[in-house]
């Protein structure tokens, strides 16, 4: 098959259960030139080379079709945000990587993730237990857990009301749907997703005014507004971007991390056995970084990076301007690099793959989406009493890029009471004063 | 728990430091320290932070033995090779970081043999960049840095005494305390030590030191705790540059003297040696470029008291850390045939020895600090490297090639690459800078101290260094490998304010005309190969 045609069937919604035969199929193609002018990069050296490249932009003002359309907005478009960071280029975006990490990671904070885990352990738990009480039930594990439990922390992180939930649904899934090249072209995904995170700026926007006369927190927010002393503050607007940036990111992939989790854990019930065991302290760990490659929550970096140079890459040479994507969940089953790569396989050596990409704009979330996998992984096998799937597949989500379980109903012959802090694995690993 | 990471892979995601902040910390964007010998406590974090780094650079020791790579045996060439494989006997003189890794990759690919290691020192193999680092500033113990062991694998160690002399004809290495071990095949992995104050009288004062064993990092780590009025250091290069990164971080004031122009010059040239003085004089480093130490002097207790510098002037000093560059470790290779000196030993691209009239000697390879070896890309001229990587790069081909014959054994064509970690910056270089004519900022801002600088030789780029920017370095890697040309032409992300060339200003080196270009392609050692490419910009 052509691969014009491997790219439009892994896009179409029929093959989301399981697209890594196409991926195979596309990768026979390192570097594909689509029929509207884009390439699509599947094999993992030239993805990884890519990464590292900067002859690649993300600035998507770079593309000469989106930058014809911007400044063109209709009167009664929303006032639009300037890019949030990972649309930008050094230097700004490594500017705004900083001061979003002085409240979140080291240097200033090296610390905050890892003083989390209690409270991480504590929301799976109470989410675990309102499963409790019925003997054998069924569950939708999604609905019930893989969804509310990132989208609570990320509203803890940035302090947004829980209860905004439903808003803010609909504003982030008018975001991924526009990440999805399925729904229409690059151009016109661009000018959809702008609307809809100038939205979500709007409702930051409101919530900040709403705080305006409380003491600022430790959130993210009132960081980031504080700025880190060294540098000057973000403005409001760049504060607004990067936000809803935050919110969109921090609750609509990890859903999918835990959802893919626990399917393949119950395809692979060898492993869940040895999780739910619990005497390899390192295993939860390694089953996240497993299933970071072999089920990625992100397959498609599908808002395209940007040709800023000819590129010459496996005999093909990428035009200067040429928007590219990078196929990571194909890129990671890559058998020239990784030995036997269809195989779920937590005890896997130098597990390098690229399920949060690579380089500069490397995920962001990353040390968070870890530990919440890792917890909700280790506490589900723990505690659920005879997990069954109901179907398999799943109903799937309809993002080729943002891919994962709409739900995921297993049936359970009860739950196991959550472990006393003093016999459970976290608890030793709490900070000490 | 025995931790180390291969920092010539970190490229400064910090994932680790978010799985175990107490183990890992990040200086400034990307620079990398840690723990090598974490509280037991800390294995948990620790194994997350290695299964979290997406460059998977961290190695631990393992407590289970379950895990580590399995190579199935290669199937031997001829009844020579097959036999030796079973029951050859290698002898490694050098309990080094080479001289280790040698013997894992020789058993995890099928060697069976009887194996010795040789150390002159009475420690296992540890990892030495902490000693000017991490030890000084109290994140790690001196005597914690034993590099882990990840396979339980069979050697026989004969520490605490060095090799004394080589009988190539009887086979044998003799040891100083008389006792004779034979071999099949020998690595020689003796590396270097550290080139002493030449003053004798001097170097024996109290507060006089080197730093390159655990022992001196200790002898060094107390006479900074003790707070002392100032430290001198003396000769600015990499050792030297760290070290006086860890007075300031210690609040101690230093006081750097090197005769060349500025810091770092012999190894980055003068136009980023410029940038490190500047560095360097930031963060309050009473930097003396352009002068020399003429005497060090002590009070009637034979402490160190005082610096007497070439342009007159006297320091008060208590403490003074020569760091002069190190003297290659040969001496017990003299009389031997081998083609040793003061550059080392010499051996071809697949590590094996030289004798003195240039012919491969046969059974005997060498690897790390101590080889000299032709590299393609840099005209077949030999280089004599003190990098880590290379040390691990090139025992691997060499580990390889004495259990392999003919065209089976591989060629040692890795770029060289190093890294230090100073002034909370992560300087991090890949190919041969001192090997140019040109240097370019590439990309990025020196004054923001975030940049990446290519090199170029006859017009094509030889290297690129980076401070604080390593994630792009691996481009810069293969535009290398592929004798691309120089300046680079292409528009990048983050160009730079002034992107023209200016002259390398590296130490001069003899370069013969008529240059070899060299294309290497591959990733694993397995697959490097190098093709001679002629090209019309020469």
């Amino acid at each position: 098959m052509a691969g014009n045609g491997v790219w439009r069937q892994i896009l179409d919604y029929s093959h989301r259960a399981d697209p890594y035969p196409l991926f195979a199929q596309l990768r026979e193609t390192p570097v594909l030139r689509l029929e509207d002018g884009s390439y699509v990069v599947s094999t993992y050296r030239e993805i990884v080379a890519l990464l590292h490249d900067p002859r690649l932009s993300s600035d998507v003002r770079n593309l000469p079709d989106v930058a014809a359309t911007v400044g063109s907005t209709s009167d009664d478009a929303p006032p639009g945000l300037p890019p949030n960071f990972i649309r930008t280029d050094p230097p700004e975006h490594d500017r705004m990587r900083r001061l979003l990490t002085w409240n979140f990671g080291p240097p200033h904070r090296p610390g905050r993730i890892d003083g989390m885990l209690p409270e991480l352990l504590e929301i799976v738990t109470g989410l675990i237990d309102d499963f409790a009480g019925m003997g054998t039930t069924r569950v939708d594990l999604v609905d019930r857990f893989a969804y509310p439990f990132p989208v609570t922390v990320i509203c803890r992180l940035l302090d947004v009301p829980r209860e905004d939930e439903p808003r803010f649904h609909a504003l982030s899934g008018a975001v991924i749907e526009a990440n999805n090249p399925a729904t229409a072209g690059i151009a016109e995904r661009q000018r959809r997703r702008e609307k809809a995170m100038a939205d979500l700026g709007q409702y930051f926007a409101t919530l900040l005014d709403a705080r305006r006369d409380r003491p600022a927190g430790d959130d993210l927010l009132s960081g980031l507004l504080r700025g880190d002393g060294a540098e000057e503050p973000m403005t409001r607007e760049q504060v607004l971007s990067n936000a809803a940036l935050l919110l969109v990111a921090g609750h609509e992939t990890t859903v999918n991390l835990i959802a893919n989790g626990i399917l393949t854990l119950l395809r692979h019930p060898e492993v869940l056995d040895r999780l739910r065991r619990g005497n390899e302290p390192d295993l939860a760990a390694r089953v996240v970084e497993e299933l970071l490659r072999y089920e990625p929550p992100v397959q498609i970096l599908s808002t395209p990076r940007n040709a800023v140079a000819d590129i010459e890459i496996a005999g093909t040479i990428i035009p200067k301007g040429s928007p590219v994507i990078l196929a990571l969940a194909a890129g990671s089953r890559d058998p020239a690099v990784v030995p036997d790569p269809d195989r779920f396989d937590p005890d896997r050596e130098h597990n390098e793959h690229l399920g949060f990409g690579g380089g500069i704009h490397y995920c962001f979330g990353a040390p968070l989406a870890r530990p919440e996998a890792r917890i909700a992984l280790t506490e589900l096998a723990y505690r659920l009493e005879n997990p069954r799937l109901v179907d398999d597949p799943p109903p799937y989500r309809a993002s080729p890029s943002l891919r994962g379980p709409r739900h995921l109903l297993v049936d359970i012959d009860g739950v196991e009471p959550a472990r006393p802090p003093s016999e459970h694995p976290i608890a030793h690993l709490r900070r000490l004063p | 728990m025995k931790v180390v990471v291969d920092l010539t892979r970190c490229q400064g995601y910090a994932q680790c430091v978010f799985a175990a902040p107490d183990v890992f910390t990040i200086r400034g964007d990307e620079a990398l320290l840690y723990d090598s010998d974490p509280d037991e406590r800390q294995r948990e974090r620790v194994e997350r932070a290695a299964a979290a780094c997406p460059v998977q650079a961290i190695v631990l020791e393992r407590q289970d033995g379950r895990r580590g790579q399995r190579h199935s045996p290669q199937p031997a060439i001829g009844d020579f090779e097959e036999a030796f494989m079973r029951n050859g006997h290698v002898v490694i003189v050098g309990a080094s970081l080479a001289g280790v890794r040698a013997a894992l990759v020789m058993r995890r690919q099928g060697f069976t043999g009887p194996l010795t290691v040789i150390g002159d020192e009475p420690h296992l193999p540890y990892d030495r960049p902490p000693l000017s680092k991490q030890v000084l500033i109290g994140q790690a113990r001196a005597l914690g840095t034993e590099l882990p062991r990840r396979d339980e694998f069979d050697v026989t160690w004969r520490l605490g005494v060095p090799a004394a002399g080589l009988d190539l004809i009887g086979k044998q290495v003799e040891l100083a305390d008389g006792q004779k071990v034979g071999f099949d095949r020998l690595l020689i992995a003796t590396g270097l030590r550290a080139r002493p104050w030449p003053n004798e009288a001097e170097a024996a004062l109290d507060g006089v030191c080197t730093v390159r064993t655990p022992e001196d990092a200790a002898a060094l780590r107390r006479l900074l705790t003790a707070k002392p009025d100032r430290v001198l250091v003396i000769g600015a290069g990499f050792t030297g540059s760290e070290v006086a990164s860890a007075c300031r971080d210690l609040d101690v004031p230093v006081t750097v003297v090197d005769r060349g122009p500025v810091p770092l010059a012999g190894a980055l040239g003068a136009l980023i040696g410029r940038v490190a003085a500047r560095m360097q004089r930031e963060h309050g480093v009473d930097l003396r470029c352009g002068v020399q130490v003429e005497a060090l002097e002590g009070d009637g207790s034979g402490r160190l008291r005082r610096a007497r510098l070439s342009d007159g002037s006297v320091l008060d000093v208590d403490v003074a850390v020569a760091a002069l560059g190190s003297i290659r470790n040969v001496e017990w290779l003299e009389g031997s045939g081998l083609a040793a000196g003061a550059w080392g030993v010499t051996c071809d691209a697949g590590c094996r020895a030289m004798d003195v009239n240039g012919v491969v000697a046969d059974d005997v390879f060498v690897a790390g600090d101590i080889a000299r070896f032709p590299h393609p890309v840099y005209n077949y001229q030999y280089l004599a490297l003190e990098h880590w990587g290379n040390a691990i790069a090139q025992a691997e081909v060499a580990a390889h090639n004495m259990i392999s014959a003919g065209s089976r054994r591989w060629p040692h064509l890795r770029l060289p690459e190093f890294w230090s970690t100073q002034f909370d910056t992560e300087i991090k270089s890949v190919g041969v800078p001192t090997y140019a004519d040109q240097v370019v900022i590439a990309q990025g801002s020196v004054a923001g101290r975030r940049f990446v600088a290519a090199y170029g030789y006859q017009g094509r780029i030889t290297a690129a260094v980076a401070f604080n920017q390593s994630r792009w370095l691996e481009f810069y890697a293969e535009l290398i490998d592929r004798a691309a040309p120089f300046p680079p032409s292409f528009p990048t992300v983050d160009p730079p304010s002034d992107g023209h060339p200016v002259a390398a200003e590296v130490p001069d080196r003899p370069t013969p005309t008529g240059q070899a270009t060299v294309v290497v392609t591959g990733h694993k050692p397995s697959e490097r190969r190098a093709r001679l490419v002629s090209r019309p910009y020469l």
